[in-house]
């Protein structure tokens, strides 16, 4: 592998997994927002509208994060991946563009009237803009899913006269059974970072006394959607696995750490890959239970590393396998920590129990490691296939770029991203310092509606 | 097939220049015809509505490109690899600078951004003229049709060429001149007050400056690529796109000076969508020219991909761009009238 090939995947690497740090959080937070201005709607809906204008705020920084550097990943396609992008363009363009003409238009054109326009909109209106976003953010996640699907289960494409992939069944792209539950996966695993990040502030501030009824409800809301998410997280990853069994078995046998084949294989805890050697040092295993989780019976044989050439094994087995156990173990420990949470509520006590709300605080940054990670394990298993079986990565970069070039523009956006990490953080402290509030008692009478 | 998709994907980035011109030219002019905190603050609260919106045409254009042209979207953006991501670096600059200005009340972090809005609005400005300039001058493609552009060389225009010329610079510049003044028509008919008259009279003196240059440019496209003109008068859709670029300017003139904000402002967008469409009429069926001989150019029928593949696509985007479209007429609709600054602690 030469320095050009190891920068354009580094750089891809880097602002992609950066970039999602933000729509993860927006996309849950969409769904959220939603169900609170929904209960706006209602009688008392006032304190549902408060807690919503909070978030909403958040949103808002959120989103003009995501929407500066989700750019760059349109764009990476052709600077950095110019020889993907000629031999699939004719397929992935698709959905790309999709993306653009069904998500981002929605997005973008409501996102400052339910920022800025709740003045400016009746309440309905309000929550149709609330409404706008959570359908544009969330369609827009469709379509990017189904070009990532694409690349791990080419489906409906056909090879033209001059080698490039041409779109055959534009149906069957478009609904990939590895999309369907791919998306399905990564959607409920947003859910869960918007959820453990909402109930984490109203613990901060249950814990300093402060907001309390509001803080109340983010609480409850944040716990009740972390547990329904986190349960729908482990049903579609369960799902996402039999598939990676089904069609990417070296994979599925390097994210387990799984070097020999046979029948009962067990279920790998921990235990560090020891390639080299090829076998696993210090295993803590289940036996069996891989067999059954992949293929339904106890009995099956699941293939090992052995059973595959190394040119296909993933060439990062090592971190391939500790971010697929590093995933798992935090998907357990959020849905307990939901479970608790929510057994504690239903109880009444949940305000009341510092330790779990201490918990609960602290909390919030797993689902965003689950969630990055998750994203390692499904695209360090896809190497060394840019499209699955198909096309290489090391085919992929683009020609012209000189490794010099693609190191200094990594470094640049390592330095621009790590200044607006530091604005970000600075600007999302300020907003939970302040809290939620009422809107302005001055204009909020004889506004509403007025403009609509 | 080929032919449609190369006017969809004309439409789309022209579309990219009306749209986000004006909030681009906004930006330009701000430490202008803005001088105090709430003067800047009514110029963001004009154009806070759009700016992300009518970004989404680059992207949606680039889709377009991707999908029916895919030689032609990767040899062009790879080959202008830095010059790429330092438009990326400018986009993420000045859209953070929109988005996080205000949050603050500080004086001297509120003057940081404007600044980093005023420099990037005007970078990009440039930067999409001497775009425009390159793919009308050409690129040094090679055989297999890939190519790599060094900033600058000796400034010629001829080989070996470099992103930057006398002829690239020299389109950058009249980017800058027509975006500012889209901008400045923007504002005017956004605003009120100091910045409406502000705005008011840059936009005479920017447009006089478009109007003297505009056939200063076109010459000098004539002398980089004699091809490009003298098959125009044969092609109507060029033809009408000249009309509505000079319908355009003089309906800028005719209700400018009848203080009309509306009627000039679309008078300017009929401008930039009509050079820049009489531009890709004239061009096509070329998309990347080759300095090195007509042979090496990439044109719609080399560059492109599947024919079957762009019917398919057709469908799904005839049902996209009006929702696209009724969703910019929508948000025009909620924020009609003129833009007044926020109050503090909220909007842009």
């Amino acid at each position: 592998m030469d320095d050009a090939l190891v920068f354009h995947r580094f750089q891809f690497a880097f602002t992609i997994i950066y970039h999602y740090l933000f729509p993860q959080l927006t996309m849950g937070l969409a769904l959220l927002i939603v169900v609170m201005k929904a209960r706006g709607l209602g009688q008392d809906g006032e304190r549902w509208n408060d807690a919503a204008r909070f978030w909403i705020r958040i949103f808002g920084i959120n989103f003009a994060v995501g929407v500066v550097t989700g750019i760059p990943m349109e764009f990476q396609f052709g600077t950095n991946w110019a020889r993907f992008s000629r031999y699939a363009g004719g397929v992935i363009g698709q959905t790309l563009a999709m993306e653009g003409l069904f998500g981002f238009f929605l997005e973008s054109s409501f996102l400052s009237l339910l920022v800025w326009g709740e003045r400016r909109l009746s309440r309905v209106g309000h929550f149709l803009a609330a409404v706008a976003l959570f359908v544009g953010s969330w369609v827009s996640g469709y379509f990017i899913i189904v070009t990532n699907a694409f690349m791990h289960r080419p489906v409906g494409h056909g090879v033209a006269a001059d080698g490039t992939l041409r779109i055959v069944d534009f149906q069957a792209f478009v609904l990939n059974p590895w999309a369907l539950v791919q998306y399905a996966h990564t959607m409920v695993a947003a859910v869960v970072t918007g959820a453990f990040v909402m109930a984490a502030v109203g613990a901060y501030y249950t814990l300093t006394g402060r907001h309390q009824p509001i803080a109340r409800l983010f609480l409850r809301l944040g716990v009740v959607a972390g547990l329904v998410a986190t349960v729908f997280v482990a049903v579609t990853g369960d799902r996402q696995a039999k598939l990676v069994a089904a069609h990417q078995p070296v994979a599925l046998a390097a994210m387990e750490g799984h070097f020999e084949s046979g029948p009962h294989a067990g279920l790998v805890i921990i235990g560090q890959p020891n390639v080299a050697e090829r076998r696993l040092d210090n295993p803590v295993v289940i036996p069996w239970v891989l067999s059954f989780l992949a293929y339904g019976t106890f009995h099956a044989d699941v293939q090992g590393l052995d059973a595959f050439p190394p040119d296909v094994w993933p060439d990062n087995i090592e971190l391939l396998y500790y971010a697929f156990h590093i995933m798992a173990g935090l998907g357990t420990i959020l849905t307990a920590i939901a479970l608790f949470a929510v057994l504690l509520a239903w109880r009444g006590r949940l305000e009341a129990n510092r330790p779990m709300l201490w918990i609960i605080m602290l909390a919030f940054p797993l689902p965003y490691v689950a969630n990055t990670i998750g994203w390692m394990t499904a695209e360090l298993g896809r190497q060394p296939w840019l499209v699955y079986g198909l096309f290489r990565t090391a085919q992929g970069s683009s020609p012209t770029v000189h490794s010099g070039t693609v190191l200094f523009t990594l470094m640049g956006f390592c330095g621009l991203y790590l200044a607006l990490g530091i604005l970000f953080l600075f600007l999302i402290g300020r907003e939970i310092a302040h809290g939620p509030g009422p809107l302005g008692p001055v204009a909020r009478a004889g506004v509403e509606g007025a403009h609509v | 097939m080929f032919e449609l998709w190369f006017a969809i994907a004309a439409l789309m980035f022209a579309m990219y220049v009306a749209l986000d011109g004006f909030d681009l030219g906004a930006g330009i002019l701000s430490p202008f015809v803005a001088r105090t905190d709430s003067e800047r603050r009514q110029v963001l609260a004009a154009i806070g509505p759009y700016w992300d919106g009518n970004e989404v045409w680059l992207l949606a254009g680039g889709g377009a490109l991707f999908l029916a042209f895919p030689r032609v979207l990767s040899s062009g953006i790879s080959g202008f690899y830095f010059a790429i991501v330092l438009l990326l670096w400018c986009l993420l600059g000045r859209g953070i600078a929109i988005e996080f200005r205000s949050h603050v009340t500080d004086s001297l972090w509120r003057a940081a951004w404007d600044f980093v809005f005023a420099a990037a609005s005007t970078l990009l400005a440039v930067f999409l003229g001497a775009a425009f300039g390159n793919l009308m001058r050409g690129v040094p493609l090679d055989r297999d049709g890939w190519f790599a552009l060094p900033l600058f060389t000796n400034f010629s225009a001829r080989e070996p060429v470099g992103i930057l010329d006398w002829y690239t610079i020299l389109t950058g510049f009249f980017a800058l001149l027509a975006l500012a003044g889209h901008g400045a028509l923007f504002l005017a008919w956004k605003t009120d007050g100091p910045v409406h008259e502000r705005s008011r009279r840059m936009a005479l003196r920017l447009w006089i400056s478009v109007a003297v240059l505009w056939p200063v440019v076109t010459a000098a496209s004539h002398a980089v690529n004699p091809a490009l003109f003298p098959g125009m008068g044969r092609r109507w859709l060029a033809v009408l796109a000249v009309v509505l670029a000079v319908g355009g300017i003089a309906l800028v003139f005719v209700r400018l000076s009848r203080g009309r904000g509306l009627g000039a402002f679309l008078g300017s967008g009929a401008f930039l969508l009509g050079i820049i469409g009489a531009s890709a009429a004239s061009y096509f069926p070329v998309m990347l020219r080759a300095t090195g001989g007509d042979a090496l150019s990439i044109t719609a029928y080399t560059g492109g991909g599947d024919e079957a593949g762009l019917r398919t696509a057709l469908r799904w985007f005839l049902v996209g761009l009006p929702l696209a479209l009724a969703y910019l007429v929508v948000v025009f609709r909620l924020h009609r009238g003129k833009a007044v600054a926020a109050r503090e602690g909220e909007g842009y």
